[in-house]
């Protein structure tokens, strides 16, 4: 069917596994109609998707080193943005900003600026640098930049806590979404989620989550965009919602003063009464609701943060080119662009479907008792992401007396809008794809450390290619493993330990990774100091707050990086200059990464 | 100056601008939240803030990225540092 080599028809594969992808989403349909159930459609939505991913992970798999490790080196601009896309966007992204958005307004938003303007960073500063440097890994870098084990085990150290925290957040969410779309405990799910993110990456690394993750977006997008676009139209609020909700967004301010939010205060007892996790409306949809410094410090973090997670940036050492490096940061901004200017868009006409007592779904303002025979209120009462109570006793529904879900806003309002049950099922599946897609990367960032820098290069460089990649896999299963057990046992909430991963990768490899490139006086005492006072300073913070420190200039357990990065910035920078300055070789090494051409700093095999 | 020090020069020059843009629409504008969403420049009809929030930065940043790479390639051509296709 596909003539020559794989990597020039991937438009045409990817093009027909997006029309089967579709042919089988209008097949759901018509089961729908035919009047198969919506559980047999979730799972056949949940499995069908998995099932693709496994296959495409199984034909990718590989005995060479440099496919593992970098898929080759090979992955075409516009491909490698959509599967950073997918690495990037998480279960958190896909099932929690909108929520965040509808309950939190402008204080929230701050994510998304940070979350897409730390892209800029990661092109202008370090991508093509490190590209052009050839590792392997992020810490494959720090340690021959800065030369010695003891920088290359720090930066597995960063890397390991900060991509840890992330990924039993992420299988926590695969868990959720399997638990829920396969009807089987959450405990029995985390496993279930688990056995398909180590079919994608396991047999072929990095090859096979690139192109897992290409599969991955291209469902994710779809079953964002989708629902988005329907429900504007259903509801006449505009074709292009993107463009043409402002009066929408006029009219929940109009209807917030009309239902007197923020005026009616619900009392200590009454709030005992509503489900852990549910929240009211408190703030107004899109006022300014917080202070520039709370603003910017949290986008500055979550910039700072991508520009150091080691799982987005090992994504750009896969490309052919220094040039096709840059031009891929670009091209998974744009993708990454497309769900993040629709979530508050969804926000917006989910607010308004609940709220507006002239469409036919608004229901504040609705007698309770007539809300509480409501098919879909009901459902999602019952999956504890709803909940009304009459506080005043006046037995109508008032806006302060309506709670639900972060999560519901995605989940549950193609379902309030009206549409056929199989939308629902799609978004299963994309939330899926985006927890799973994420899980590989992480997952694979830290085996792949431990294999390559701690096994290869400090414990056995001897080691022949085989052993090489059988410890790699063995790792893989391992660190699953680990992530899996501690996601079971439902620590923290998935947004969370997101945010927290952020402020863990930006205290300890920030500084290290940019002065590495910038600054050519910087050594490997100053990075070592850097990393591992960063990290410490940014960690003791945190617990210092957990436990009830005040903390200082307004920095939270969701800004911890600053602190952690200043103190890496500044003992980066004494320590290096009151130490020797690095030897000519390395000097002459930098000089070669800052201009594209020429070969490598390290090859293909190393 | 030789070939080498010139390229990273220009190269520096270019971060610096790519750097301050960035910086204007991720910091410097929502030091003005406030003002910004009682201004009377409402793209699209959104209020400002909102709007910058939602798409605006965004936008920029995507438009940013392609354009620091475009002059990127140029500044590598202009000294003879790009690369060859068959690297």
């Amino acid at each position: 069917m596909f003539k020559g080599k794989f990597i020039d028809n991937l438009p045409k594969i990817y093009g027909t596994y997006t029309g089967g992808f579709i042919v089988f989403i209008i097949l759901m349909a018509i089961g729908e109609q035919a009047g198969m159930s919506a559980k047999v459609i979730g799972i056949c939505f949940v499995a069908f998707t998995v099932l693709i991913y496994a296959l495409i992970g199984y034909l990718s798999r590989t005995i060479q080193v440099d496919a593992y490790y970098l898929a080759g080196r090979q992955v075409p601009t516009v491909f490698n943005g959509m599967a950073t896309a997918a690495d990037w966007m998480s279960g958190a992204s896909f099932v929690a900003m909108a929520g965040g958005i509808y309950f939190k307004g402008y204080g929230y938003m701050a994510l998304l600026v940070g979350w897409t303007g730390g892209y800029v960073l990661v092109a202008s500063l370090l991508a093509p640098y490190l590209r052009k440097f050839g590792c392997y890994t992020v810490p494959d870098f720090i340690g021959t930049r800065y030369g010695g084990n003891l920088a290359r085990l720090s930066a597995v150290i960063v890397l390991t806590v900060a991509s840890f925290t992330y990924v039993t957040a992420q299988i926590n969410a695969t868990g959720t979404i399997a638990s829920v779309a396969l009807d089987i405990p959450f405990n029995i799910a985390v496993y279930v989620g688990l056995a398909s993110i180590l079919m994608c990456s396991m047999l072929g690394g990095m090859r096979a989550v690139t192109w897992t993750q290409v599969a991955q977006y291209i469902v994710l997008i779809i079953a964002y965009l989708l629902p988005v676009f329907w429900i504007s139209n259903k509801m006449g609020a505009g074709v292009f919602p993107h463009l043409m909700l402002a009066d929408e967004v006029a009219r929940i301010a109009e209807l917030e003063s009309q239902f007197g939010l923020g005026s009616i205060k619900n009392s200590a007892a009454d709030l005992k009464e509503v489900p852990k996790g549910l929240s009211g409306i408190t703030k107004a949809h899109a006022e300014v609701n917080t202070t520039p410094w709370k603003f910017i410090s949290l986008a500055v973090c979550m910039m700072a943060g991508t520009a150091s997670l080691p799982h987005v940036m090992m994504r750009y050492f896969t490309t052919p080119s220094v040039k096709a490096a840059r031009r891929s940061v670009g091209w998974s901004l744009f993708f990454i662009f497309l769900l993040y200017s629709s979530a508050p868009m969804l926000a917006t006409l989910s607010k308004l479907s609940l709220m507006d007592p002239n469409l036919a779904t608004g229901i504040i303002g609705k007698s309770i008792s007539e809300v509480q025979a409501i098919d879909w209120y009901q459902n999602w009462n019952q999956a504890n992401l709803m909940f009304v109570s009459d506080f005043n006793g006046n037995g109508t529904l008032e806006l302060n007396e309506f709670f639900m879900g972060g999560k519901a806003v995605v989940l549950a309002t193609p379902e309030i809008a009206g549409l056929p049950y199989v939308i629902s099922g799609l978004v299963a599946a994309g939330g899926m794809a985006a927890a799973m897609s994420t899980a590989d990367g992480l997952v694979l960032a830290i085996s792949n450390a431990l294999s390559h820098d701690i096994y290869y290069k400090m414990i056995n460089p001897k080691a022949e290619t085989a052993k090489r990649l059988l410890i790699a896999r063995v790792l893989l299963v391992l660190i699953g493993f680990a992530g899996a057990t501690i996601a079971a046992l439902e620590i923290q909430g998935i947004l969370g330990s997101v945010i927290w991963a952020f402020d863990f990768a930006m205290s300890g490899l920030f500084f290290p990774l940019v002065l590495g490139v910038w600054w050519k006086r910087a050594n490997a005492q100053g990075a070592v100091a850097g990393m591992l006072g960063g990290l410490a300073a940014g960690t003791a913070y945190l617990i210092a707050v957990r436990s009830g420190y005040p903390g200082f200039l307004d920095i939270t357990q969701l800004t911890f990086g600053i602190v952690g990065s200043v103190v890496s910035l500044v003992l980066m920078v004494v320590v290096s200059l009151m130490t020797k300055a690095p030897d000519a070789a390395t000097q002459k090494m930098v000089d070669e990464v800052r201009v594209p051409s020429g070969k490598a700093i390290l090859g293909r095999q190393h | 100056m030789s070939k080498q020090a010139q390229h990273w020069e220009k190269t520096r020059g270019l971060l610096f601008i790519t750097l301050a843009i960035w910086f204007v629409f991720s910091i410097g504008i929502f030091l003005f939240g406030a003002e910004m969403q009682s201004s009377s420049i409402r793209p699209f009809g959104y209020p400002l803030s909102y709007y910058m929030t939602c798409q605006g930065s965004l936008g920029i940043f995507v438009i940013l990225i392609f354009w620091f790479a475009g002059r990127q390639e140029k500044i590598d051509e202009e000294f003879g540092f790009s690369e060859r296709e068959d690297d």
